[in-house]
């Protein structure tokens, strides 16, 4: 199946597909998500859930993208679908059940970017502290300018450090 | 490793009921951080009845470094210098993910002798990582003298990478548009004497394992991932292919002109350690036929940075008396020749590229599986977001299931097994 044909046939039943870059990309509501999913394994073989991540577009509605990188180990393609979660509802259903890779991933996201996965079997921090505040690779947040656990000192973030 | 108070009371009590049944009490147990078969700092709490393992919760995050969050603040060049740090026994796989997605997003090729020095100092990468898996896990097992060849081997492979990049580790030697520098002269000889040492000593490794009775009774059927589990559970790299799985990036998805390299991918029906060392070891024979391959390609000169001076970057580099050093003559051009040369010069040096905006995720085969670059530009001159999909992290999610039901020993077995380097899995 050839990048094009792919795109159509995830166009019929998702109509915002864009290919660029010899990537196809397909852009669905969070409600519609777990069946989309479903639709794509069945339908298209994306049996893989290779990667679950998302970025942060501060000032844009929706602010945060949740991309989900799928693979299929029968013909060879792969398939990026993106969900758009607005700041005040950054809640998305988790894949878990479907595709049991996904945990740590869903836990990753969430720690980082502080994005809620419903239905998520133990969300919490996975790569931070778990008393940890703040959601690390927002924008919002600062690199640097956190206290340190040693001393009280206190690291301020690079473009205000003297140099 | 320290003991739950509370419940470790796991004597087994006679129950004072009629039927004199045993009544039992699990025992939880931390393993690791600080445990030196964990490969690094890697935490597992165990639940145990005896010696038995009921379940294994892995905790991680001890090396978390902010390497991605790190990346947003600086230029697209200095990404590499990150991300070479992030699973630091496969760092040219890291800087390669990393470029080819820089690449793709500026729409750029490395020259083809760029591209066979990538394919050359990855597979030799290849081996020295599989080396160190060799050596570490069979010192976890008490085969002490394969530690001691594993890493003596590594080492040379490691003056090999020292001499053509500079450093042993965290080399970034793969640059966007090409590689830092040709290999030196003498370079070619030296791997190719490498080359002549290798199989000798890949055959030495076998001798004392493969048929060594303590060494198939530590493995043979210990950690069992059936391949269903395994893809259930995004497992790639050999400890998928051990479980009769033959995905491999480089053959399934081309890059850097893979596709014209005779290699073969290995598989194993049995999902179990032992068929993971013997996939393991069969790579390496492979790898050492995919760098043999490239030294032929290597006879032919050639440019290794590609000539587009929006994407280069433009110091030259040239072996000086000391060993290292900038190209006398490049250095003259800029501060004596041209003012635009210097110029452009501090223009790419401290403002660096800027890559037209969109968002790519690019897979590479590194030796534990597929290590994935999710990159998003958004047109500036700094990467808006790099994600990376890290094999062991995704990997290491596997082990509860492969432990579940055997012995604590196993488990040490278990996860030499699947490799996990925590740089990698906490980045």
């Amino acid at each position: 199946m050839t990048l094009a044909e792919l795109a159509d046939r995830v166009r019929t039943r998702y109509p915002d597909v864009a290919v660029a870059r010899d990537e196809v990309t397909v852009v669905v509501g969070r409600e519609e998500l777990l069946e989309a999913l479903g639709a794509l394994r069945l339908e298209l073989g994306l049996d893989s859930m290779v990667s679950v991540t998302a970025t942060d577009w501060p000032g844009r509605d929706p602010r945060f993208w949740v991309a989900y990188e799928l693979y299929s180990n029968e013909h060879r393609h792969r398939l990026r679908v993106k969900v758009g979660l607005s700041e005040d509802d950054a809640r998305i259903p988790s894949v878990t059940a479907a595709f049991p890779t996904a945990d740590w991933h869903e836990r990753e996201t969430y720690d980082f970017y502080g994005i809620v996965f419903e239905g998520h079997p133990d969300l919490r921090r996975i790569l931070l502290p778990e008393d940890w505040e703040g959601w690390p690779l927002r924008k919002t947040e600062e690199l640097g300018g956190v206290n340190t656990r040693f001393h009280g000192a206190f690291i301020p973030p690079v473009d205000r450090r003297s140099t | 490793m320290s003991v739950d108070r509370q419940s470790a009371a796991a004597e087994v009590t006679q129950d004072s009921g009629a039927a004199g049944e045993l009544r039992r009490e699990t025992m939880i147990i931390n393993m690791g951080p600080q445990h030196p078969s964990t490969h690094g700092v890697l935490r597992l709490l165990l639940e145990l009845d005896g010696e038995t393992v009921l379940s294994c919760t892995p905790i991680i995050g001890y090396l978390h470094t902010g390497i991605e969050k790190n990346i947003e603040y600086r230029t697209w060049q200095q990404g590499v210098t990150f991300v070479t740090r992030a699973d630091y026994l496969s760092s040219f796989f890291n800087e390669l993910g990393y470029c080819l997605a820089a690449e793709k997003l500026l729409g750029v090729q490395a020259p083809p002798r760029a591209q066979v020095l990538r394919v050359l100092f990855c597979e030799m990468n290849r081996i020295a990582s599989h080396l160190v898996w060799l050596a570490t896990s069979g010192l976890e097992l008490g085969a002490v003298s394969v530690m001691l060849y594993g890493f003596r081997e590594r080492e040379t492979i490691l003056d090999i990478f020292e001499a053509a990049t500079g450093l042993r580790m965290n080399h970034a030697y793969i640059r966007i548009g090409g590689v830092l520098m040709d290999l030196h002269e003498g370079g070619v000889d030296r791997i190719e004497d490498f080359l002549g040492v290798m199989p000798g000593r890949i055959a030495e490794y076998e001798s004392l394992l493969s048929g060594n009775p303590i060494w198939i009774a530590r493995n043979r059927g210990v950690g069992p991932l059936p391949a269903a589990d395994a893809l259930r559970l995004g497992v790639t790299g050999p400890t998928l292919r051990a479980s009769g799985v033959a995905r491999d990036v480089r053959r399934d998805e081309p890059y850097s002109g893979y596709d014209t390299y005779e290699f073969d991918v290995i598989t194993r029906e049995e999902g179990d350690c032992y068929a993971r060392f013997e996939v393991r070891i069969e790579e390496m024979k492979q790898s050492l036929a995919i760098v043999e391959q490239c030294v032929d390609r290597l006879r032919k000169p050639g440019p290794v940075m590609i000539e587009d001076p929006k994407v280069r970057w433009p110091a030259q580099l040239e072996v000086g008396p000391d060993g290292i050093g900038n190209s006398q003559a490049y250095v003259t051009h800029i501060m004596e020749e041209s003012m635009e040369a210097l110029i452009h010069h501090f223009k790419m040096v401290t403002e660096g590229v800027s890559v037209p905006s969109g968002e790519v995720y690019v897979p590479v085969e590194s030796p534990r599986g597929e290590l994935g670059m999710y990159v998003v530009s958004d047109g500036t001159n700094r990467p808006y977001r790099v994600k990376i999909r890290d094999p062991s992290f995704v990997n290491l999610q596997a082990v509860p299931q492969m432990v579940r039901g055997g012995l604590v020993a196993d488990t040490i077995a278990a996860i030499a097994s699947v490799d996990p380097v925590m740089g990698g899995v906490d980045r």
